[in-house]
C-alpha cells in the first residue's frame, strides 16, 4: 500500500461527499456511535486534564504571587493545546479503532465485496458516513471537552482561592482571542477527517484473515496518532505565524 | 474437448463470453487462458480443486478483480472496459453467492435483505420492500428468521439467507461460489435443490464454483473441470466423468471416498 494509494484514497473522499446518493441516515447512526457514546471519555479526561493542570500549575505560579493568572493560563492551554490534542487522542484510541476494526473484519469477511456486487457503493456508504461523522463530531467534543476541562480547574481554583464561577470565567475568557477558537476549531476538523481517513484506510485494506483485523485496528491508531502531533505541531506553527509571534 | 476451450456451437443467447483470460497475484499464474460461454437459462459447473483459479473467474466476472489479459463480456457489456456506472448497473443484473454467505453481520436477516433493495430503489414504499422481503424469505425457506440476527444462524440458513439477498434483486445471472462448502451432506442436498429452484422460478442463467461432485451433478447443465488454471475438459457430468485422463479420475475417486 503506497502512500500515493493512500493520498488517492483520501482524496476520493472530496469527490464522494459530494455526490448523490445521501446516507444521512447512516451519517447520523456514525455520529451517535463516535460522539454520543464518547462523551464519557472525554468528560472524564477533560475534567481530570484541567484539574490535574490547574494544580501542577499553582505551586510554581504561587512562588511569583501569580495564583491569580490561574484561570487565564489554564484556559489558554485548554483551548489552544490540550482539549483538541487529548480529545483528538482519545477519539484516535477509541473511535479510530472501532471504525478500524470494523471495516477490517468487514473486509476479510467479504461483507464489502458483497457490496459491491449488490451495486452499492462501499466507499461511499462505510468511509464517506464514518470521515464526515468524526469530521464533524470532533470539534463538538473538543469545545465540550475544554468546557469540562475548565470546570475541573475551576473546582480546584474555588476550592483553594474561593473564586467565584463568574469571575473565573470571566478571567479565563478575555484572554482567549478569537483565533485561538478559530485555530481549536480547525485543529479538530483536520485531526476528525485524518482519523476517519487513516482509520478507514486502515479497515478497508485489511488482509491475512482475523489477525488482518487485529492489525488493521492497530496500526489505524498508532498512524493517527502520528499524523495528528505531526499536524498539531503545523497548526501551532501557522497560528504563531499568523499571531505575530 | 479440446485444451482449455469451452466453447460449445451454440445459437443460444449468450449472457456471459469469455475469451483468453489469465491473471496472476505476483508470481502465482492463476487463470492461464480460460475460455467460457453461459448460455441464457443454464447452469454451467466450473467444477474443481481447492485452488485451482475458480473464485477468481466469478471474481473476475463480477468485476471484483481485473483480469490482466482476455475479454469478460456479460449481458453484452465488457466488464473490465466499464466505469464505475457501468459497473454498479450490470451489478444489479448479477447475484453473487459468497463461500461464506458474507451476510453483514451487524444487521438482521430482515435488514440484510432490505439493504440491497433501498439502496438501489428509493422509490420503493416500505411495505413493498417488506412484501419483497417476505416473498424471497419464502422463495428459500425461511419465512420466520426476519428478525434473527446472522449469528443465530446455521451455516445451512446463513447460505440460503446469502442466495435471497441476491435473489432480492431479481438478476438475471447467478454466481455461486462453492454453495456447499462447509455443510452437512443433507443440507447439501437441499441447497443444490435450492438453486435448481432459484433458476426455475427466477429464470436466471448460473455459473456455480465447487468442488462437491454431488452439487456439480444435480446442478449442472454442463461441467468444466478446471485444473491448474485451465479447463482440461468439458461437457455434461458423464461426459467429464467418462475421460481417461487420470488427473479428472483422481479427482473423482477422492470425492468418491469422501
Amino acid at each position: 500500500m503506497s502512500v500515493q494509494h493512500a493520498f488517492s484514497f483520501a482524496f476520493r473522499f472530496f469527490g464522494e461527499v459530494t455526490r448523490p446518493p445521501f446516507h444521512f441516515k447512516e451519517v447520523v447512526r456514525q455520529c451517535y456511535n463516535i460522539g454520543y457514546k464518547s462523551l464519557p471519555l472525554i468528560s472524564l479526561t477533560g475534567f481530570i486534564t484541567g484539574l490535574v493542570f490547574t494544580k501542577q500549575s499553582r505551586p510554581s505560579l504561587a512562588d511569583f504571587g501569580a495564583t491569580s493568572w490561574l484561570p487565564s493560563l489554564v484556559s489558554i492551554a485548554i483551548m489552544r493545546a490540550l482539549a483538541p490534542l487529548v480529545t483528538a487522542l482519545i477519539c484516535s484510541g477509541k473511535a479510530g479503532s472501532n471504525i478500524g476494526a470494523e471495516l477490517g473484519s468487514m473486509k476479510v469477511t467479504e461483507q464489502i465485496d458483497a457490496m459491491e456486487v449488490s451495486a452499492i457503493n462501499p466507499y461511499k456508504f462505510l468511509v464517506v458516513t464514518r470521515v464526515l461523522a468524526i469530521t464533524l463530531m470532533l470539534p463538538l467534543l473538543t469545545f465540550y471537552s475544554a468546557f469540562v476541562g475548565l470546570m475541573g480547574s475551576f473546582l480546584d481554583i474555588n476550592a483553594h482561592e474561593q473564586t467565584s464561577f463568574i469571575t473565573f470565567f470571566e478571567n479565563a475568557f478575555s484572554t482567549i482571542s478569537f483565533l485561538d477558537y478559530f485555530t481549536s476549531l480547525v485543529k479538530a476538523l483536520v485531526f476528525g477527517f485524518t482519523i476517519g481517513i487513516v482509520s478507514s484506510y486502515k479497515g478497508f485494506h485489511a488482509s491475512k484473515g482475523t489477525m488482518g483485523v487485529g492489525i488493521a485496528a492497530n496500526s489505524a491508531v498508532v498512524t493517527s496518532m502520528f499524523l495528528v502531533f505531526i499536524e498539531e505541531i503545523t497548526i501551532v506553527q501557522i497560528s504563531n505565524f499568523l499571531r505575530g509571534s | 474437448m479440446a485444451g482449455n476451450t469451452f466453447i460449445p456451437a451454440d445459437t443460444r443467447e449468450k449472457v456471459i463470453s469469455i475469451r483468453g483470460l489469465y491473471k496472476s497475484f505476483g508470481d502465482n499464474q492463476v487463470l492461464r487462458g480460460i475460455d467460457l460461454d453461459l448460455y441464457k437459462g443454464e447452469n454451467v459447473v466450473v467444477l474443481g480443486r481447492s485452488g485451482t483459479g475458480k473464485s477468481v473467474l466469478i471474481k473476475i466476472i463480477a468485476g471484483l478483480l481485473l483480469p490482466d489479459e482476455g475479454q469478460v463480456n456479460v449481458l453484452g457489456m465488457e466488464v473490465e472496459k466499464l466505469n464505475a456506472k457501468e459497473l454498479r448497473t450490470l451489478r444489479l443484473k448479477l447475484g453473487f453467492s459468497f463461500q461464506n454467505s458474507a451476510l453483514y453481520d451487524s444487521m438482521t436477516v430482515g435488514e440484510n435483505l432490505k439493504f440491497p433493495l433501498v439502496q438501489n430503489s428509493k422509490h420503493l414504499s416500505q411495505s413493498q420492500v417488506d412484501k419483497a422481503v417476505a416473498a424471497v424469505l419464502d422463495a428459500v425457506g425461511l419465512s420466520g428468521t426476519t428478525n434473527q440476527m446472522p449469528s443465530e444462524l446455521s451455516g445451512g440458513q446463513r447460505k440460503r439467507i446469502g442466495i435471497a439477498r441476491t435473489l432480492i434483486l431479481q438478476p438475471e445471472i447467478m454466481l455461486y461460489d462453492e454453495p456447499t462448502a462447509g455443510l452437512d451432506p443433507i443440507t447439501s442436498i437441499e441447497i443444490n435443490k435450492l438453486i435448481n429452484e432459484v433458476q426455475e422460478k427466477y429464470h436466471t442463467s448460473s455459473i456455480i464454483i465447487t468442488h462437491d461432485l454431488a452439487c456439480a451433478k444435480s446442478t449442472g447443465d454442463r461441467l468444466a473441470m478446471m485444473m491448474e488454471g485451465r479447463f482440461i475438459r468439458e461437457g455434461s457430468f458423464a461426459e467429464v466423468f467418462a475421460s481417461n485422463d487420470k488427473r479428472i479420475k483422481s479427482f473423482y475417486d477422492y470425492n468418491f471416498i469422501q
